[in-house]
């Protein structure tokens, strides 16, 4: 199957023309499939958010282009905003963009602006609100009333409501306590194999798109500096470190390790470590 | 994108305009403005307008941006324009046409009137790009300062007058933000009919209120944290002094006033 995103020497200038003109992103091309969870990574500035924009059209590129199945999102007009429905984009801080009076109308936002009957939004409303755990209950409530964790969650519902093929997300963890964010990156990942959608999330946490992600873009400097495996990307520990990138704390510790001369492998997830520490201690038992 | 407005916007830079004390150019706008509204013909409409020249050519703001900070007042110069040029009667009938009168009064008047809405908004565009809003509000409150005798809070209503400038790009962006995170919805404000264009602006509004009341309250806690208690007894670590060429600039503003006054007292 042709894949479901693919970007081509995508380029994006801010203020074209001005004194402030900007370069945020410079020859972006690659190509995302179906199901895939793609984790996107790089320091403050580096065109992470300028670069999921592009992906469901909210900004139209300088040059280049986004296709999505293999069309030009930009050919013509009504494309551009069908693909919004298409490819879900979480922003960060998602929970000051809700503004209806209760929770369940605010999540049939998205599902009532594709112009689906009422019944079709009910179904996915409540569907969404139980991929993040919102109890049928809440629905009625106003979603002011409701802790920081739990309005984070409504306003990714109403982005999952859309049923995106594509869900994107910025940062859906920041901000919050250890046990909401295991929470909503479990939400994702069910929702993710429920739909066999394709997931991308901009993260800051290395070792969350370590232990979640098949596949990682690692922007520097508004190029795509490096597209691969977690395993791959963070072979190259050395050169995320000199783009102000950090490794996983796990990694580090291994990384340690070798140096002190200690002959272990490259690790990048907590599971990973616990497997070749417990084959060492075995192996020590039977020298 | 809303980022472009740059009505008022400051450019920071070094020209003996920006040097000035905002006291001076303050003042100075004040003359100024005083001067074009005596101003009654094109002598002294000359004088006033070298005046605006001398401080357009010593700021070195380049011209383009007091041509793109019009822009969005162009309807405010056209209308007036349009109503002077219609209802002004006068003796040389040029034009006449079902109930439409067109006299040569008329024109010189519209004319007048537009050139004199436009040298007052360069004239107020030079003191907002040349003084950043803090160093304007330090002046305003300064000048204000004896009217503490009569218990108006002049150091809070400078005080609320610097925070409203201070948040006008913050809200700005989180009006853009707001706006995508709803486009990403599917939310749409470029069709429709006016009921519906004003209805798509719910989603933008409720946000962005409450965004903006809950970063009142952070600041208002924020300023208290640093023991803020309005004006009495604050000290400034800028005192503004007027300098030597504070004092020429003021020759100059009375210069104009008294050309401007004796022209016009000799009906020129």
């Amino acid at each position: 199957m042709a894949p479901i995103l693919q970007v081509q020497n995508l380029q994006h200038i801010y203020s074209i023309g001005t004194p402030f003109e900007h370069i945020a992103l410079e020859n972006v091309s690659f190509s995302v499939e179906r199901g895939e969870f793609i984790g996107i990574i790089g320091h403050t500035g580096s065109g992470k958010s300028t670069l999921i924009q592009h992906l469901n059209g909210l900004l139209k590129p300088t040059d280049g282009k986004v296709l999505l199945d293999g069309q030009d999102i930009w050919s013509d007009k009504a494309l551009a905003r069908a693909c919004r429905f298409r490819v879900g984009l979480v922003f960060q801080y998602p929970e000051y963009q809700l503004f209806e009076e209760t929770v369940y109308k605010d999540i049939a936002f998205g599902p009532k602006n594709m112009g689906l009957k009422p019944e079709e939004i009910d179904r996915r409303v409540r569907q969404a609100a139980d991929f993040v755990g919102i109890l049928p209950e809440q629905l009625e409530v106003s979603p002011f009333d409701l802790s920081g964790g739990q309005k984070r969650r409504v306003a990714i519902a109403g982005v999952i409501a859309m049923e995106p093929e594509v869900l994107i997300l910025d940062e859906p963890t920041a901000g919050l306590d250890p046990e909401g964010r295991e929470e909503i990156l479990r939400n994702i990942e069910d929702y993710r194999k429920a739909k066999n959608a394709t997931v991308m999330m901009v993260s800051h946490s290395m070792s969350d798109v370590a232990r979640l992600t098949d596949r990682l873009l690692v922007m520097n400097g508004a190029h795509l500096a490096m597209d691969g495996t977690p395993a791959e990307v963070f072979g190259n520990a050395e050169e995320l470190l000199e783009m102000g990138l950090d490794i996983p704390e796990i990694t580090e510790v291994f990384l340690h390790l070798r140096r002190m001369g200690l002959d272990v492998p490259q690790v990048y997830t907590v599971d990973q470590a616990v497997q070749v520490l417990a084959g060492l201690k075995g192996g020590n038992a039977n020298a | 994108m809303l980022k472009d407005i740059t009505l008022g916007q400051y450019f920071p830079g070094n020209s003996p305009v920006h040097r000035l004390d905002p006291r001076t150019k303050l003042l100075l706008l004040i003359a100024y403005i005083v001067a074009l509204f005596t101003a009654s013909n094109w002598l002294t409409y000359g004088v006033v307008f070298a005046f605006l020249a001398v401080g357009i050519t010593l700021s070195a703001i380049p011209l383009k941006s007091f041509v793109h900070g019009m822009k969005p007042l162009v309807f405010i110069l056209v209308f007036t324009g349009i109503l002077n040029l219609f209802f002004t009667t006068g003796e040389k009938l040029l034009v006449h046409f079902w109930i439409i009168h067109i006299y040569w009064e008329g024109i010189v008047r519209a004319l007048f009137m537009m050139s004199r809405i436009l040298m007052l908004l360069c004239g107020t565009f030079l003191l907002t790009y040349t003084t950043s809003p803090i160093s304007l509000t330090d002046g305003l409150e300064s000048l204000l300062s004896p009217l503490k005798k009569i218990h108006l809070p002049v150091h809070e209503l400078s005080m609320m007058m610097c925070i409203a400038l201070r948040f006008i790009p913050t809200l700005i962006e989180e009006t853009d933000k707001i706006m995508s995170a709803q486009k990403a919805r599917g939310a749409d404000f470029e069709s429709g009919n006016l009921v519906q264009r004003v209805k798509a602006l719910i989603p933008i509004l409720v946000p962005l209120f409450i965004s903006a009341f809950r970063r009142a309250d952070e600041l208002a806690t924020a300023m208290e944290c640093r023991c803020y208690q309005g004006g009495d007894g604050r000290t400034k670590m800028k005192l503004l002094r007027y300098k030597l060429r504070d004092y020429k600039a003021f020759l100059l503003g009375a210069l104009l006033l008294t050309v401007v006054f004796v022209l016009r007292g000799f009906g020129l």
